[in-house]
Order: structure tokens, then C-alpha cells, then sequence
């Protein structure tokens, strides 16, 4: 899979946001000038990298994105997205046009998912488009998309020492919220990992810190597949994902490596349905 | 002295605009390059013996006002002059500067950086031909080194790099307590732990028994959270514990009593603190949190919406792994 896409650093003079006391985001909007014309020529140049010829319809029911129109925190930026059609969603991958690696994330299911709501926070760098694309059981692309005004995301300095950031690397939290039985479970992953983009400062040495992010997380409901997330740096510093899987009384296993060889394993155990 | 700061306010309960503000706002900076003719319409207020306060405005950084938003100052001593807050940018540095000229021929010997946000240092810049002692928090250093460039940049973009300024580091740092003698008075320097930023600095002045807060205290304005909201509402029991009953706040008045200014802050954090985790426990998603949590605080504090979604988004990171 080609992960990266024209990932330049020249994006990094536009390395902006991070609202504070002092600064609103809208003098820095960053990408904001661009014709629609020019994002989609700029999606069709990365559709075309990630899914080759692959023809891409349009959907308003296979897949939607939920984002915030303007971000209040470029750094986290919530992102639902809805997958009502239960059985027929093959993977969702979510592409955030202007990232400096635009390919955020893909999750494939397995049988033991149940793909209808999928949350997870990113880094949104620039006002850009983003796109979900699904791929069906029969191989078809699909693709939604909505408009998000934020900038700065991937570069924003995360307020703690590289060293603070990192502490507790690889520790992980499942909660799950009350099912009923034969009803899948909605649970919520967390895991402790600055998911460094590479784009933020070192606060002693001043140099970069180089980029280190989970690449590979795969959650498992017994022998079952529930999903296996391909990452990058555009999601936010210790990950968090909400995702629902079909219970059959086994523990949940999750399996999470980085790009810099860092491998975590976990199991929890979802509590009994109850009526 | 006494001539009347222009507040221009933009927050519910206090919608009554002062003719004078709504030039200030509307008019008058709009048509200003720098904050050199601006002056006129700010002042520096003495709130204690030697000590000269100017009220920040109540709004964002914008071209026109220079990011002059904080509460900035400075004190006379007997053996020279101390800065409490510097300004939001070189321009407002300058302007300052100018101010204390106006009051004294003595040396400015002490500029303190209280925190890592531009709005409180990058006045720093215009202080700098007078070699004075940077004081900052010992964490400061690493928080400019992350964070200054960035912030920097960002203030060029809305000033102009001509007006912003450099990013100037602590000359002397304060890991826990220190203290400053200016010949008729002490300033004790308390560096306190995560709270509003990684680098909050206090002080009190023993001619005035005056606290400066610096942002631990916001009356009036939305508190932001940059560093840690538990870590804030230890330290703001501290600044309480720590017995003056006046204070400089960062952004608001020029001077407020300190009890009930505490008050409302704690209550806004404590119903930020509370709304989050319950939020949290209910697994009430981020998204939907920035929209229901504190609620109730909305009419007491300006720039609510601008701030309040942020806020929540920062404490629900620090609360969700509690």
C-alpha cells in the first residue's frame, strides 16, 4: 500500500495553530484560499495513488463524516464515521487532503465487527477536505467527504517533554459501555502513545522529534477479527477509538506496533450483557 | 491615578458598551499601524505605591491592538524598576517602556516573563537595550524553546514581524521559591506546578502585600487550559493559602480582591473538572462534551464560546485516564 502521499515538509512553514490565551486560528488559514477547483484536483491525485483506476462513486448513506466544521483543537479533532449497512463494509479509510501524510488511517473488519459508528481523533495541519472511502464486500469504492477549517494540527508542540509524553508507552484502557445480549458492544480503546507526527520540536534540544506513531493496531473478539487499523502521523497523541464488535464471550485481544519497532499486546474482558 | 481604562467588553451580562469603547473597538484601532498613537487611548492605573497597572482588553489578538490583552506593569523601587508582565508583542513592549519613562529616570532592572503564553512575553523584546534580569518559571525555557518560534510566527502573520518582536528566554529561572530585592521592597517568586501552563510564575510584592497571579487568576475573561485543570485547582488553593487579600490579576481588573476573584475561577474550573468526568463516565464522546460541559458558567465569563469547547477538549485528555 502506498502510505505516503507527497508527504513534503514544506508544510511545516505553515505549522500554525495551537490556540492559546492570546491567538485565534482564523488569521492562519492556512489552504483556506484554494478553489474548489484545486481540492479536487489535489483528491484526485491522492485517490489515484491510494486506489490506482479504481472508479470512486459517491455516497450519502454507505459512509458519512461527522467533523467539527472548525476544529477547536487542531491537534484532536474528533471524527465519527457512520457505516449503517451492517455486512457489507469491507474497510473504511479516512484521507485528510492537506496533511502532510494525507493517508490518516484504514480500518479493515473482520466478522466479528460491527462497523456502524467508528470514532477517532486526528491532526488536521491546514483547512482541507477529508475523505471516507469504503470498500464494500463486492470490492466497490465509495467515498463521502466534508470540509474541516483548522491548522497547525500535525505540528503543534504537545505542551510536556518528549519524555513525559512517552511515559507509560503501550498501556491501554478498553471501556464498555451496556450491551444487551445478542446486540453488538460498543467499547472505546485507549491507548497511551504520543504518536510523535515528526513535525514537533524538541523542547531541549530544539531539533525535531523524529516521527514515531502507532502503524499497525488490530483488535480481536476471541480467534475473531474485529478490525486491524493501518495508522500514520495524523492521528492524535494517545490514540483513542470508539468501534462496536459482536460479542461471544471472549476476551478482547489488541495487538498495537509502531513504526520504530515498538509492539504492545492487551486483553480485557467485556462485561456479561445484561437485560 | 485615576483616568478611566477603556474596557471595552464583549460578553453577556455586560453588554453596555462606554461610548469611548465602542470608538475604541470600532473605529479608532482599526486605522492604526502600530500602538504608538494607541497609547493615548490606554493607561497605566497606580494600584498600590510605585505600582502601575494596564488593563489588557477583554478580546483576541488582532492587527489593531498589538495582542495587548494581558494586564501588564511594573513596579518602582527604590534601586530600580521591576516589569511585571512585559506585553503581547514587541509594540506593546514599546509602549510600556515609554510608559515608565514617563514616571521614572530610574534603571529597569527586572522584567518577569510569567508564562509561556505570547500575549504575556513578547513584550520582553523591547526591554532588552536595558539588560535587565529575565525572571522566569525553571520550566520556561523548555516551553519557549517548543513553543516560541511557533507562537512567533503566528504573531508575524497577524503584526508583522517589525511589531512582534523576538522570543526572549529567562536570565534567571526559579525552580521553587526566590526572591528580589529592590532596596525599599521584596518580590517573593513562587514557580508553581502544571496549572494554566507547565510555567506558571507568581509573586507577591512586600511593599503593597499585592499578589500577581499572573493567568492563574482570569477575572472576567474565560480561563484557558494549557497546562493541567487538577493541577490548577491545587495551585489556586495555594495562591489562597499564600494569605494576601488583593491581587493583579492576568487578564480582568487591574486589581480585584483575591478571595472571591479565586471563587469564581475554582467554580468554573470545578465545573469544568466535574461536567468532564461525568461526561467521561457516561461515555459522552469529546464531541459531545465541548458542547454540554460548564454550560451554566456561560454568562459569567467572556469569550465563553471562543474557549469553553477548548477547554473541555484539554481536560477531557487529562481526565479520561484518571
Amino acid at each position: 500500500m502506498t502510505f505516503r502521499i507527497g508527504k513534503t515538509l514544506s508544510s511545516l512553514a505553515l505549522g500554525l495553530a495551537l490556540a492559546t490565551t492570546a491567538l485565534t486560528p482564523v488569521a492562519w488559514a492556512a489552504g483556506a484560499s484554494d478553489t474548489d477547483q484545486e481540492r479536487a484536483a489535489r483528491w484526485h491525485e491522492i485517490a489515484t495513488s491510494i486506489f490506482g483506476d479504481r472508479p470512486i462513486a459517491q455516497t450519502d448513506s454507505l459512509v458519512k463524516i461527522d467533523a467539527p466544521v472548525r476544529a477547536l483543537d487542531a491537534a484532536l479533532v474528533p471524527i465519527t464515521l457512520t457505516m449503517p449497512n451492517d455486512g457489507q463494509i469491507k474497510a473504511v479509510s479516512l484521507i485528510i487532503d492537506d496533511n502532510p501524510a494525507p493517508y490518516a488511517a484504514k480500518f479493515e473488519f473482520g466478522p466479528a465487527a460491527d462497523p456502524a459508528e467508528l470514532k477517532l481523533r486526528v491532526r488536521v495541519n491546514n483547512y482541507t477536505d477529508m475523505h471516507a472511502v469504503v470498500e464494500t464486500q463486492d470490492g466497490k469504492l465509495y467515498e463521502a467527504k466534508q470540509f474541516v477549517k483548522a491548522s497547525g494540527g500535525c505540528s503543534a508542540p504537545m505542551g510536556m517533554s518528549d519524555e513525559e509524553a512517552m511515559k507509560g508507552m503501550g498501556d491501554m484502557r478498553m471501556k464498555f459501555a451496556e450491551s444487551q445480549p445478542g446486540k453488538p458492544v460498543e467499547a472505546t480503546l485507549m491507548v497511551r502513545h504520543p504518536n510523535f507526527s515528526g513535525m514537533q520540536m524538541n523542547q531541549v534540544t530544539r531539533d525535531y522529534t523524529p516521527a514515531r506513531y502507532i502503524d499497525k493496531l488490530t483488535v480481536s473478539a476471541g480467534n475473531q477479527k474485529v478490525f486491524t487499523l493501518t495508522g500514520d502521523i495524523s492521528i492524535a497523541s494517545n490514540p483513542v477509538i470508539n468501534f462496536a464488535f459482536k460479542p461471544d464471550g471472549k476476551p478482547i485481544q489488541v495487538a498495537a506496533s509502531d513504526n520504530q519497532g515498538g509492539h504492545w499486546q492487551h486483553s480485557f474482558t467485556p462485561p456479561s450483557p445484561t437485560n | 491615578m485615576t483616568a478611566p481604562a477603556v474596557q471595552p467588553r464583549a460578553f453577556p451580562g455586560q453588554r453596555a458598551l462606554s461610548r469611548r469603547g465602542v470608538l475604541f473597538g470600532g473605529l479608532c484601532l482599526c486605522c492604526l499601524p502600530t500602538l504608538g498613537r494607541a497609547a493615548e487611548f490606554f493607561t497605566t492605573e497606580e494600584v498600590g505605591p510605585g505600582i502601575f497597572v494596564r488593563k489588557g482588553l477583554i478580546v483576541d489578538a488582532t492587527a489593531d491592538n498589538a495582542d495587548a490583552i494581558a494586564n501588564i506593569g511594573f513596579i518602582v523601587g527604590k534601586t530600580g524598576v521591576l516589569v511585571t508582565e512585559s506585553g503581547g508583542s514587541l509594540a506593546d513592549g514599546q509602549w510600556l517602556r515609554a510608559e515608565i519613562a514617563k514616571r521614572t529616570q530610574k534603571p529597569i532592572t527586572h522584567v518577569v516573563l510569567t508564562h509561556v503564553h505570547p500575549d504575556h512575553v513578547f513584550g520582553a523584546g523591547a526591554f532588552e537595550q536595558d539588560k535587565p534580569v529575565f525572571i522566569g518559571h525553571a520550566k520556561l525555557t523548555e516551553a519557549l524553546s517548543a513553543r516560541g518560534e511557533f507562537y512567533r510566527k503566528r504573531l508575524i502573520d497577524l503584526l508583522g514581524e517589525a511589531r512582534t518582536g523576538p522570543v526572549v528566554y529567562p536570565t534567571m529561572t526559579v525552580a521553587d521559591t526566590a526572591e528580589v530585592d529592590l532596596g525599599d521592597r521584596r518580590l517573593t517568586f513562587t514557580a508553581h506546578g502544571p496549572a494554566h501552563t507547565t510555567s506558571d510564575l507568581s509573586m507577591i510584592d512586600s511593599g503593597s502585600g499585592l499578589l500577581f497571579p499572573a493567568d492563574l487568576l482570569f477575572v472576567n475573561r474565560i480561563p484557558s487550559l494549557d497546562g493541567s485543570l487538577k493541577g490548577w485547582l491545587t495551585e489556586a488553593a495555594r495562591l489562597k493559602a499564600m494569605g494576601p487579600s488583593r491581587a493583579v490579576p492576568g487578564h480582568g481588573p487591574v486589581t480585584v480582591d483575591l478571595a472571591p476573584a479565586l471563587a469564581d475561577l475554582t467554580g468554573y474550573l470545578t465545573a469544568l473538572r466535574d461536567g468532564t468526568r461525568a461526561a467521561i463516565a457516561k461515555d459522552v464522546s469529546i464531541e459531545k462534551a465541548v458542547d454540554t460541559v460548564a454550560r451554566d458558567q456561560r454568562d459569567k465569563w467572556a469569550l465563553f464560546d471562543t474557549y469553553n469547547g477548548r477547554n473541555v477538549t484539554v481536560a477531557y485528555q487529562e481526565l479520561e485516564w484518571e
